[in-house]
């Protein structure tokens, strides 16, 4: 567990100096900030004031120091600290992200079990040709679907914003749409080896009821595999929402991001990508962390 | 067609001409075809032959179990207590037989408990399903407990809270064991309980067996390949080749005098002690399963095989080993 904590440690340093690297090379930002006519005093001023002339090392030393405390500077665009404005943002998508993954468990869980049970069944082939689309079609245009027939032509759901359980609705829907396709399959997967295996051919033996044998007995084997997955999108829904964002003007932090990018406002940026990074990394703990709970096996080692 | 000889009125277990079929893209396997024997209460029946012979899909067929989606039972008769049990619905055979009536000690304790339960829950699952007073899950763990003690797994109550990756090969098998007498079965299925074990843990386990079997009165079906533990612990014994039972006869006789020639094939390849003979091993090998010989399927590789072994299925035919005792043969020479 301290490994897999010190790796994660690793990596958000890693995410911090290619922040820290890309700043660097996306030009002077001082010719960004000062007005056209500024002399080359003014230009060195500001770079001594904002230790743009000490050694790049020294430049990072000092950048990692403040990032250690959460300051990323001042957004350009909004008078206030970059964290703050990414961490205000951050319920929103976290809200949303949620939505989410209990959607793509929702209908992955009973997809996956089923077209496991009825293999090569109606459900089955439902299944896959639902894997597919899910693989094949962009989340956003999903979302760019739901828009225009539920929310424009039906009018049953509001288009955009968050607000109520409604709002929440149509951008989950989008957002866990790439995910269940992957889960369903990898839950299918699993089981199908599950259900031949000795133990539940045990259980078969000593007269449990198959719906028992199924959704307590195989199901909480194959959920190993599944919370690895659950991890990997889950982490992704937080920190990459940027399009289904976008589209249904949710006030996550990924829209604030790339609002940000438009505007040049890299200490936002920048913010919003090391609490991607972080986010990851905490999601991915917790994940290791579950498979002791799921698996005694783990718990034990 | 002569069948099985002594189909008595008391016998606890009657099947007949039990016939199950494995169908594959690469054609039919009749992995039982046409099994006839009936087993009574506190009574051990070796079912003995080489892997492949059928004797697991015996078992399997009991329970209605035969491998899905391939295995059907195709014929035959199960009769347990009088209840048909070819035909029963899938629902009534898990609530009814399986595990409260018929249950299986399986073949490897290494996979046969599922990892991510505590063996206490594990053997409390089919009290749970059968038995009444099982209901509750407390009262469950507690008789689970009672059934761990039973089988001998040191201070049970505690370890029922254990999983199973925490036991040893020969504690999983007897918690394995519990599960199967948990809810007092007439007839258990031992399908080589001992294989995968050392030794030594297989003379324990034997043991248990035996002691389980003395104190429920319940019918055993001994699936084997191993002639030693087959002669040590059952009264009669099945030799099965390519889904049929060969010769089924009470075990000394079997022994003293083996009729069939694979029978006694089988017996010249088994070392016994104090003896320097050279041991003798069946040419051949078994057939494959998708196109068995015509005739007997033995013929190929047997020394006394005639035109009309190659031609004409041999009939089973029943003999006299003594005043009471009966054993039936299915070879030409008998016939």
């Amino acid at each position: 567990m301290l490994k897999r904590i010190a790796q994660g440690l690793v990596a958000i340093v890693g995410a911090l100096l290619i922040v820290f690297v890309a700043q660097r090379l996306s030009g002077d930002p001082v010719a960004l900030m000062l007005p056209m006519d500024a002399g080359e005093e003014d230009f060195a001023a500001m770079r001594s004031a904002l230790g743009l002339d000490k050694p790049l090392p020294l430049q990072f030393a000092i950048f990692l120091g403040n990032a250690l405390q959460g300051d990323f500077g001042q957004s350009y665009q909004w008078n206030a600290p970059a964290m703050q404005l990414i961490l205000e943002r951050l319920p929103a998508t976290l809200e949303l992200a949620m939505a989410g993954l209990v959607f793509a468990l929702l209908l992955a869980v009973p997809l996956g079990v089923l077209s496991a049970v009825h293999r090569g069944g109606a459900i089955d082939r439902a299944g896959k040709i639902f894997a597919m689309l899910g693989q094949a079609v962009p989340g956003f245009w999903i979302g760019l679907l739901l828009i225009l027939f539920i929310a424009v032509e039906l009018q049953w759901l509001p288009a955009f914003g968050r607000g109520d359980l409604s709002h929440l609705l149509l951008p989950a829907i989008a957002l866990g749409w790439y995910p269940v396709a992957a889960m369903t399959r990898t839950l299918r997967s699993s089981m199908l080896d599950i259900l031949e295996s000795d133990y539940i051919r045990m259980e078969r033996a000593i007269g449990l009821p198959e719906r028992a044998i199924v959704w307590r007995y195989a199901l909480r084997n194959a959920m190993a595999p599944l919370a690895t997955m659950i991890g990997v999108y889950f982490a992704n829904m937080l920190g990459g929402a940027f399009v289904i964002e976008v589209v249904f003007a949710w006030p996550g932090v990924g829209r604030t991001v790339v609002e940000a990018v438009f505007a040049r406002d890299f200490p936002v940026v920048q913010a919003g990508v090391v609490l991607s990074a972080v986010v990851f990394v905490a999601v991915n703990l917790l994940v290791d962390l579950s498979y002791g709970f799921i698996d005694p096996r783990i718990r034990h080692d | 067609m002569v069948t099985s000889a002594s189909s008595s009125n008391e016998s606890l277990l009657e099947v007949q001409d039990l016939k199950t079929h494995l169908f594959l893209k690469r054609g039919v396997v009749r992995a039982v075809d046409g099994v006839s024997f009936d087993l009574a209460g506190g009574e051990t029946l070796g079912l003995i032959g080489e892997s492949g012979s059928g004797k697991t899909m015996t078992g399997l067929s009991l329970l209605g179990l035969p491998p899905k989606p391939a295995g059907r039972i195709v014929a035959g008769s199960i009769r347990l207590g009088g209840t048909e049990l070819v035909g029963m619905g899938e629902e009534e055979l898990a609530a009814d037989v399986r595990g409260s009536r018929i249950a299986m000690i399986s073949q490897d304790p290494m996979t046969s408990l599922n990892p991510v339960f505590t063996v206490g829950s594990q053997v409390a699952a089919p009290i749970r399903a059968h038995v009444a007073d099982g209901n509750s899950r407390g009262a469950a763990l507690d008789m689970a407990v009672r059934e761990l003690d039973r089988v001998r797994v040191p201070s049970a109550s505690a370890r029922a809270r254990d999983y199973p990756h925490q036991f040893s090969g020969g504690m999983r098998q007897r918690v394995v064991a519990a599960m199967a007498i948990a809810c007092q079965p007439e007839v258990l299925i031992a399908d080589e309980p001992t294989s995968a074990l050392d030794v030594t843990i297989q003379v324990q386990l034997m043991d248990l067996i035996e002691r389980i079997q003395g104190d429920t009165g319940a019918g055993l079906l001994f699936i084997t390949h191993d002639l030693g533990v087959a002669a040590s612990l059952c009264h009669r014994i099945a030799v099965m080749y390519a889904g049929r039972i060969v010769e089924l006869a009470e075990v000394e006789a079997l022994y003293r005098d083996p009729r069939h020639p694979y029978s006694q094939g089988l017996l010249a390849s088994v070392p016994r002690l104090g003896q320097r003979k050279r041991l003798t091993s069946i040419p051949g090998n078994p057939p494959n399963p998708l196109s068995l010989p015509t005739g007997c399927a033995f013929h190929p590789r047997c020394p006394h095989a005639t035109e009309q072994c190659r031609n004409e299925a041999p009939p089973e035919v029943t003999l006299n080993d003594g005043d009471t005792l009966s054993r039936r043969v299915a070879c030409w020479l008998e016939a």
